[in-house]
């Protein structure tokens, strides 16, 4: 059957459906994709999406998947990602998804079907409290009772889900109200008495800021996800440059800042460059800006920047203070408050600093062993780095392949580091990457997955054949939950207790293969660049390259969990090779 | 330490959970709690007791603003407040100890409500401490019931 053509924006006051109205109230909110799997409750709005072409719907093959891609849409493009399930087990299976954008402040409409609203509570065919599920873990949630709103609370979700400190929004949308009748109202401003988030900074913290960055011998910039958009980022690079102050960055914060830029330190934490936690312990003033001063960051917090003043901006009062006191606490967007705060800084003298700096990066540089027996996995992100030129969105999923991928590709711009930080979900890296292509089909989309978290969602190579997103897997295959071997590794006597993988993973090159994928198997070091290159070429399928890692390859430096971060351990301390 | 905080909301269906679940979320329990509307029909508010450390309070009070459907949280537990709970409270009562438990109940500036051949109620109002205060005085005679509201507060004024 072929699809109608698109339908032009109904007039004020027009009698529409519940279906029809969620439809259009979509189309008007601009959204263009989403990402969803049907059922029961939600097949009407199925229906009605049959005539909207202006909506691309992107059938997944899990709703997990779905609540993956839509935030992987979401971090790369800036857009609000949106999710179309139906009742009970479509709505549960959202639920890490939800949780995952929670914790990373990223902006989603999750639409889930429910039961007809007089069935609610009945433990009916399909239903389940999803409202009371996500209730920790969404920013808002809606559970419509009445159809002439629902052109409203659509308009108020997209509101809360993309301003302020961004996050998940959840419409839970009965049956029966899907098929009630109501008159059409074109979406208005939206007012919610207790909902004002702060965008501008206050002034006089700024020149108080300010004052205090002027008088900095060892100033340090600690830039989170919050400015990890535009025009943020670049307002962060024209402070930093201006005042001469480094920047590191959290995972979060990986693209805010060039690391190409000599003030870059990559990132800092448990994973982070070795100068940058040292830069953190020495300095006498952290200015923090949109991050949350999280755990893997800080190490154990009695040794933090014990020497430092902290100047802490982030649109979130409540992330302000919340691990570790500020002296100057400054709650607004950072794309508002780092223009200020530029032109009121002056230049602090921080020459014998950065010549420190350098030295400690000269000295301490990140390392890996060269000579390892198979393919180091850093050098293979070193080869996506060199074939993109450092511009590609690059999704990793987590384990010791995020960490690689963090440490080792050289972000240059802000949305092109997509990891699940705050919840560490396996299984987020390939669903999301599919979300990040078809958000941004000009740009090379690399998702870099180890052989345990690749098979959490492996079942969405169908989703990128079915629409032709050639997304570049890089899958580095240890054959073991790589990460987890490591913390047994080093302290758990190497007692590798259920972490073995390589005893029955799948061919993965024929596993992508069966879903008509390409699928290539990389086992000498020498192959890595060529196999990337030829991987570019392929424009209309998703590319699988399998790499052979050393088995037992760790990530350094490392900091031990409760550790303080100057406590690193710096290479592996008895190399396998 | 015991804190109070008065938090006005829009009472959709889902605000009094959503508040409450800041709280269950922390492992912190809610001493006392109570709703109702208050000056402004589409406003309610709940004043909220607890016990806990600072820090996580003020988190939680940070928290609770965070939350679309809440309008204002002030924290009354540094301010100067008037504080007042209701408590119900059936005491055993025979004739011979009738006229004793209306001396305490006039003490307290309570009222008896409710009298059977057994027992009476008693309604007590004031703060939390007067409540317990007379409580104690009644338990020697037999409770048989108690039902309390939790606190309701108001910062106090001093403006003339
Ligand atoms: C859904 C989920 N389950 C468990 C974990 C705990 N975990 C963290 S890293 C890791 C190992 C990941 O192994 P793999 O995907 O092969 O990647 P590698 O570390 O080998 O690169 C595990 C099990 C997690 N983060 N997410």
């Amino acid at each position: 059957m072929t699809k109608k053509k698109t339908q032009k924006r109904p007039e004020e006051g027009t009698l529409l459906s519940g279906t029809e109205l969620l439809i259009q109230a979509l189309v008007d909110a601009g959204v263009d994709t989403v990402f969803g799997y049907p059922g029961g409750t939600v097949i009407g709005i199925y229906d009605a999406l049959f005539d909207h072409p202006e909506i691309r719907h992107i059938l997944v093959r899990h709703e997990q998947g779905a609540t993956h891609a839509a935030d992987g849409y979401a971090r790369s493009t800036g857009r609000t990602g949106v999710v179309l399930v139906t009742s009970g087990p479509g709505a549960t299976n959202t639920v890490t998804g939800i949780a995952t954008a929670f914790m990373d402040s990223v902006p989603l409409v999750v639409i889930t079907g429910q039961v007809p609203s007089a069935m609610i509570g009945n433990d009916a065919f399909q239903e389940a409290d999803i409202i009371g599920i996500t209730r920790p873990i969404t920013k808002h949630s809606y559970l419509v009772k009445d159809v002439r709103q629902l052109g409203q609370i659509v308009n108020e979700a997209f509101h809360i889900a993309a301003t302020g400190k961004p996050g998940p929004v959840l419409i839970d949308l009965p049956k029966d109200i899907q098929l009630e009748k109501a008159p059409y109202q074109k979406p208005g401003p939206v007012s919610i008495r207790g909902y004002n988030p702060t965008y501008k900074g206050h002034s006089q913290q700024i020149i108080k800021a300010a004052r205090m960055i002027d008088q900095a011998q060892k100033p340090l910039i600690y830039a989170g996800g919050g400015v990890n958009s535009e025009p943020a980022a670049v307002s962060l690079t024209e402070l930093a440059v201006k005042a001469r102050i480094p920047v590191t960055t959290t995972l979060m914060g990986l693209g805010s800042f060039p690391e190409s830029n000599p003030l870059s330190l990559g990132m800092l934490g448990m994973h982070g460059t070795w100068y940058a936690n040292k830069a953190v312990t020495e300095s006498d003033l952290i200015i923090a800006v949109g991050a949350r001063f999280d755990d893997r960051v800080t190490g154990k917090l009695s040794a933090f920047a014990r020497g430092a003043k902290i100047i802490h901006i982030d649109i979130d009062p409540a992330s302000i203070a919340k691990n570790v006191p500020a002296h100057i606490p400054i709650v607004g967007h950072a794309a508002e408050i780092l223009p200020e705060l530029t032109l009121a800084v002056g230049r602090p003298y921080t020459q014998g600093w950065l010549e420190q700096i350098q030295k400690w990066k000269q000295e301490h540089p990140l390392q890996y062993d060269k000579d390892c027996c198979r393919i180091p996995p850093p050098f293979v992100i070193q080869k996506v780095a060199e074939v993109t030129d450092h511009r590609a969105v690059i999704v990793a999923d987590v384990g010791q392949n995020q960490m690689f991928a963090a440490q080792w590709y050289g972000y240059e711009e802000a949305r092109t580091h997509l990891s699940s930080g705050g919840l560490g979900t396996m299984g987020y890296g390939f669903p999301a990457a599919i979300g990040a292509k078809l958000g941004n089909p000009d740009k090379t989309v690399v998702c870099v997955v180890g052989d345990g978290g690749f098979q959490m969602n492996v079942q969405e190579l169908a989703t990128a054949m079915k629409y032709g997103v050639p997304v570049k897997i890089v899958l580095l295959n240890n054959g073991f939950l790589g990460m987890v071997r490591q913390w047994q590794h080093l302290f758990f006597k190497k007692r590798y207790s259920q972490t073995i993988l390589s005893d029955a993973n799948p061919d993965f090159v024929r596993l992508a293969e069966s879903y008509g994928a390409i699928g290539y198997r990389v086992e000498k070091k020498d192959d890595v660049l060529p196999v990337l290159r030829k991987s570019l070429e392929v424009e209309d399928r998703p590319v699988l390259m399998e790499f052979i890692i050393e088995p037992e390859s760790q990530v350094f430096p490392m900091v031990p969990a409760g550790a303080a971060l100057n406590e690193m351990i710096e290479t592996n301390p008895e190399p396998t090779a | 330490m015991r804190h109070t905080l008065s938090v006005l909301f829009e009472n959709s269906f889902n605000a009094i959970p959503r508040i409450a679940g800041l709280f269950s979320g922390r492992g912190y329990n809610i001493t006392s709690i109570s709703f109702g509307q208050g000056e402004d029909p589409e406003v309610t508010r709940a004043t909220i007791t607890t016990d806990g450390d600072e820090r996580i309070i003020e988190q939680i009070a940070k928290q609770l603003n965070k939350l679309v459907d809440v309008v204002k949280v002030i924290d009354l537990t540094y301010e100067p407040f008037v504080e007042r709970e209701l408590a119900l409270v059936k005491v055993q009562a025979t004739p011979s100890t009738r006229a004793e438990i209306m001396q305490i109940t006039d003490i307290f500036r309570a009222k008896i409500i409710d009298v059977s051949g057994k027992t009476v109620t008693i309604e007590i109002t004031g703060k939390s401490d007067k409540i317990d205060a007379a409580i104690g005085m009644l338990e020697a005679f037999g409770i048989r019931e108690i039902a309390r509201t939790g606190a309701v507060a108001l910062k106090r004024e001093f403006k003339k």
